[in-house]
Parts: C-alpha cells; sequence; structure tokens
C-alpha cells in the first residue's frame, strides 16, 4: 500500500484516536506501576502518542514543523532518559530499591 | 452481531457500533499496525517483569516507526529507530540488568489502586475522544509527499529553527554533564558514607 492511498483512505481522526488511546495508556501506567524505571518508561510511551499525533498531522497538513517538534521531543525525552535513570540508579544505591513509594524523605 | 444489538439498547451507543464497524474499511497496515502498537503498549504496563516491559516497548516504537513510514515522515521513522530502540531503550535495559531488577522485587499495588487508575485513564480517553467528536472537521489534505525527506527537514532546521536547535545541543550537554556527575560523584560520597552507616542501622 503506497502512503498515497493511505491518506486518501484514512482520516487524520483516526490517527488522534490512536494516540489518545495510547496516551491514555500510558498514563495507567503512571497511575498504577510502582517501579520508577517502568514509571520513566511509560512516560516515554505518552511522549511517543503525543509524538505521533505530531508527525500526523504534520503530514496531513503538509507543514514539516510538527516533524521538527518531534525531533525536539525526541531530544528532550533522551536527556530527560538520562538523567532520570542516573538518579534513579543514585537512589537505588541508597534505598536498595526503586519503588516510588519508598521515595517519601523529602515529607519532612 | 450479540453486542451490537446490546449496544443500540441505548441511542448514544449506536455511534460507537458503527465507529467500530467502520474500523473493517480502514487500510489494514494501519489497522495491523496500530493492533500491535496497542497491543504491546498494553503489555508493557501491565507485564510486571520490568526486562519485558522493555522489550514490548523497544516492540511500540518499531510499530510507531512504521506509523511514520506510512505517514511520510520518513526521516523521522528512522531517527525514531536509532533514538528510542536504538540509544533510549538499550540505556533502560543496561539500567535494569545493573540493577537485577526482575520479577521477585517488583513492587505491587493494592487492587483498588488499579481500579481507580483504570477509571481516570478511561475517563481521560473518553473526554478526549469526546472533544474530539464535537469538532469533526476534518484536516484540509495538502500533503507534500517530500516534506519527510532530510532535504527538507534539514533546510527548515537550519534556517528558521536554528536557535531550538542550538539550545537543544546544550540541553543535550548538561543532561550529560548532569547524568556523569549523578552517577559518579554520588558513588565516591555513597561509598564513604556506606562505610559508617550500615553499623548505625
Amino acid at each position: 500500500m503506497t502512503p498515497d492511498t493511505i491518506f486518501n483512505s484514512l482520516d487524520v481522526s483516526h490517527y488522534i484516536y490512536l494516540s489518545s488511546v495510547l496516551f491514555c495508556i500510558g498514563l495507567f501506567g503512571v497511575l498504577t506501576r510502582r517501579n520508577a524505571i517502568v514509571l520513566l518508561m511509560c512516560i516515554e510511551l505518552m511522549l511517543n502518542a503525543v509524538n505521533l499525533l505530531f508527525v500526523a498531522f504534520s503530514s496531513y497538513m503538509g507543514d514539516s514543523a510538527g516533524q521538527l517538534f518531534v525531533f525536539f521531543i525526541m531530544v528532550v525525552a533522551a536527556a530527560e532518559a538520562a538523567v532520570g535513570l542516573a538518579i534513579i540508579v543514585m537512589v537505588y544505591r541508597n534505598t536498595r530499591s526503586t519503588d516510588v513509594g519508598l521515595f517519601d524523605k523529602l515529607k519532612g | 452481531m450479540k453486542e451490537l444489538t446490546f449496544l443500540k439498547d441505548r441511542s448514544g451507543h449506536i455511534k460507537i457500533s458503527k465507529m467500530l464497524l467502520s474500523l473493517l474499511g480502514l487500510p489494514p497496515a494501519f489497522l495491523i499496525l496500530s493492533f500491535i502498537t496497542i497491543l504491546c503498549a498494553l503489555y508493557v504496563v501491565t507485564n510486571s517483569n520490568p526486562v519485558y516491559s522493555v522489550l514490548a516497548l523497544i516492540l511500540t516504537f518499531f510499530s510507531i516507526s512504521a506509523h511514520y513510514v506510512l505517514l511520510n515522515a520518513q526521516f523521522l521513522a528512522v531517527v525514531n529507530l536509532i533514538v528510542y530502540a536504538g540509544a533510549i531503550m538499550v540505556l533502560f535495559l543496561f539500567v535494569l540488568m545493573l540493577l537485577n531488577l526482575n520479577k521477585e522485587n517488583e513492587p505491587t499495588i493494592k487492587t483498588g489502586w488499579y481500579v481507580a487508575a483504570a477509571i481516570s485513564a478511561g475517563l481521560l480517553l473518553l473526554i478526549l475522544a469526546a472533544a474530539l467528536h464535537r469538532s469533526s472537521e476534518s484536516i484540509m489534505q495538502n500533503s507534500a509527499a517530500e516534506i519527510g525527506l532530510v532535504k527538507n527537514l534539514g533546510k527548515v532546521l537550519f534556517t528558521e529553527y536554528l536557535v531550538p536547535f542550538e539550545l537543544s545541543g546544550i540541553l543535550f550537554l548538561a543532561a550529560m554533564v548532569g547524568a556523569v556527575l549523578l552517577g559518579k560523584k554520588q558513588s565516591t560520597e555513597v561509598n564513604s558514607k556506606s562505610d559508617t552507616e550500615p553499623s548505625e542501622k
């Protein structure tokens, strides 16, 4: 199937629904999981849902700005993953766990 | 079919059943890819073994890259594979393996939290879908096929978006320095602490 027929037979709203579902799955993961690394992964999933929406709009409207924003989101996601994982490793050294339920030392 | 007659009992649900039926008329490539994407995403969220979660997330990224190819965004498809599936996920996998996290020490939560999270995520999905349903205006299609190629994206990136590009470079540098600092400096501190503190505990 060539991309041209995809554009003709598929509305952009299908991509909106798909990325909404992906975003909500990521949100469900963030709310339910207690492992900090899996939490970061769920955030990556939500970022990817947004990326997919950006690319869909950019392709359907013929504007390349959306794809560049995806590029910048990827940059931020990579930086976030690196720093987040460094923090998690650091916390693991102190608490021997990555359970976010244990990260309540700042509560006072 | 039994479900459809059940849905027709309430007038509001006729639209949903019609929508589900109209899904079958979509291009099979999109349907199959969406199915794989959502299935893998659900697997990421629900599986209790973090390593399997990472592998499922890599599969999700692959299918999202396939979506990008379908949408004529070839450059982003390749970048998504290299950056996400190649670099970030390997980083996650390395950390998981280094910390030796597996199913046994995976923290669990009460089922009530699951229900609450499912309800809130479902409500968000409902609101998004309802908002989309209200504003069902189709976007004008003047899609140029060559928009996602490196040539066009690079031209826009290095003219219009030059300042954000340079700023993201600085951000990367700061993140790199921060990650190294967090990973290294703390280790010496912890080592000196761990010599004294465990005896107190």
